[in-house]
């Protein structure tokens, strides 16, 4: 199947087009053709702007530290489930980690950024307790392994969002 | 409890891709069926079934609200109708509530859904929180597939032991006339199936499904009332973990061992391999039966894999899993949790034929639901001697 880039999540308005194949005549059912698509504004809120406004300008990784258990979020998240607080305090977390879990995905829908295979993995980084879930880039899925060491690659031109990480990829070799 | 819940009447329809049926008509159906089983109605006076609950998901439909264009199959002309837009273990768990809640005496629970009418993946893609994890183009089964390469490499669970969850539940289904896809396997054909997301295989997926399924439950006295072969309803539990899966240990299942507790510690349940006869449980994929049977209770954490193998959770087994053949068999989404529950209804009402586990008397209901089983729905029932 030809890949197709989403440049942003669909549009979306209703929209029922009759199929071509509605004919009272035809033994195949009957189909109304819809879509299901419409522009969203998702407001990330402080603690997530600065998630975003960190990968933008500075290239860093942040994460956000439970004032109760002290587990170290990242992605942040303003409230430890566990705890049922608030979390405060900012904490930079390695640009490196353990692959902590990994996939290839061989088939294609059209809201993956990459075409197929598209690997992903979940990385644990340095100083963070949680796993962060994205992409892995520059390697063979065949060589990975659970325990390898992982760096983020930035991208050239980023926009305050988690593509800002373009992927993961085994750190050291490069 | 307080007060009993007796399960009264189930029905399904048969499942598998429905192009030529409109929604309504699916849930139509499994209705007309249980009603046709049990001679009951829609009434008004108690003498009848009082209320509807329905689950069903806005996504899937196609629409907003999404059981307001299928109210009339769920018999829910001008009557209460409401719905619960989770797995439809959760519809039933509610509607044990409102019954013990003494609001209703009598009340239809129907799931429905035709995934066969969209791309389920971004249906799945747009059901991941927006920020961090649906840009990356994710849906359940790739999602799931993390958890099983995890699963897999902490605790050394085999491909081929997942694969013997598959042939164990595709060859169940031959013995169930609602099954959508009943079929002799061999390990081979488990492993030589295409890769979907590794390690996950077409084989270790359940199939597009569509279909219905309908219960009716009641008081003690309405049950017993109206069948000779009530099925109680002794332990209900629901938790909810965490949504992003990166903060999960995707090899425990907390939010199911919580499930199950409240459920066992409610139905008097000390030694669940002991005491439960038979499991329904929603595995979306091969490996989740493995785990989930670890969060239940039933073996250790990381012995999935041995308990497969040992057989004890084929039919004539020691604790017979998914004897109906499962959602590997082919059990839409929202369906697939009161689908369990009508299995284990129609096993303990000895009316499983050649699926049937001899003399059960107890079983388990499981339902899941969000990418990695974020929550879990546990409901236990017995029948009387």
């Amino acid at each position: 199947m030809a890949h197709r880039k989403p440049t942003k999540y669909p549009d979306m308005f209703h929209l029922i087009t009759p199929s071509k194949r509605l004919n009272v005549l035809s033994k195949d059912p009957f189909v109304a053709e819809g879509r299901l698509a419409m522009p969203y504004r998702y407001f990330p809120g402080p603690v997530a702007t600065r998630f975003f406004v960190e990968l933008r300008d500075n290239k860093r990784i942040m994460g956000i530290k439970c004032p109760d258990c002290g587990t170290v979020y990242v992605p942040v998240e303003t409230t430890c489930g566990k705890c049922f607080v608030k979390t405060e305090e900012w904490i930079e977390v390695g640009n490196e980690g353990v692959l902590e879990s990994y996939t290839a995905t061989h088939y294609t829908i059209p809201v993956q950024p990459t075409p197929a295979p598209v690997i992903y993995g979940l990385i644990k980084l340095d100083g963070a307790d949680t796993d962060l879930l994205h992409l892995l880039g520059e390697v063979d899925p065949q060589v990975l392994r659970v325990g390898t060491r992982m760096e983020a690659v930035f991208r050239e031109k980023r926009e305050g969002n988690i593509l800002d990480i373009e992927y993961f990829r085994p750190a050291g070799n490069h | 409890m307080a007060r009993r819940v007796g399960i009264i009447g189930a029905a399904q329809t048969k499942y598998g891709r429905k192009p030529e049926m409109h929604l309504q008509d699916v849930a139509f159906e499994a209705v007309q069926k249980v009603l046709q089983k049990t001679g009951l109605k829609f009434t008004e006076d108690g003498s009848g079934i009082d209320a509807t609950i329905s689950c069903s998901q806005d996504h899937w439909d196609g629409w907003t609200i999404s059981s307001k264009n299928v109210v009339n199959g769920g018999g829910g002309h001008l009557r209460p109708e409401e719905k619960v837009a989770e797995d439809g273990a959760y519809a039933l768990y509610y509607a044990a509530l409102c019954i013990l809640g003494g609001h209703y005496d009598c009340i239809l629970v129907v799931a429905h859904t035709k995934e066969s009418q969209v791309d389920g993946r971004l249906i799945e893609n747009s059901g991941l929180e927006p920020l961090y994890t649906r840009m990356l183009g994710l849906d359940f089964t790739s999602c799931a597939a993390l958890q099983a390469k995890q699963y897999m490499h902490t605790y050394g669970i085999s491909h081929e032991q997942c694969a013997r969850v598959v042939i164990k539940n595709r060859g169940n289904a031959m013995h169930n006339p609602c099954a959508q896809a009943p079929e002799i396997l061999t390990v081979d054909n488990v492993l030589g199936s295409p890769v979907l997301s590794e390690p996950i295989r077409l084989l270790d997926a359940k199939p597009t499904s569509d279909g219905a399924c309908a219960l009716i439950i009641g008081t003690e006295e309405k049950a017993k009332k109206w069948t000779d072969k009530p099925v109680w309803i002794e332990g209900l539990g629901c938790s909810y973990d965490r949504h992003y899966p990166g903060y999960r240990d995707l090899t425990d299942p907390l939010s199911l061992k919580e499930a199950a507790r409240q459920a066992y510690g409610m139905a008097g349940i000390s030694n669940p391999r002991g005491e439960i006869d038979l499991v329904e449980l929603s595995e979306y994929y091969s490996f989740q039966e493995l785990l989930w049977s670890e969060g239940l209770g039933l073996c250790e954490p990381g012995q999935g894999g041995r308990l497969i193998e040992s057989g004890a959770t084929q039919i004539g087994g020691e604790i017979p899993i998914n004897p109906s053949g499962g959602l590997l068999s082919g059990i839409p989404v929202n369906v697939a949790g009161l689908n369990r529950a009508a299995e284990a209804a129609i096993q303990l009402k000895g009316e499983a034929g050649g699926r049937q586990v001899d003399g059960a008397r107890t079983a388990v209901i499981h339902g899941a639901g969000g990418v990695c089983g974020q929550m879990h729905c546990v409901i236990s029932v017995r029948r009387e001697p």
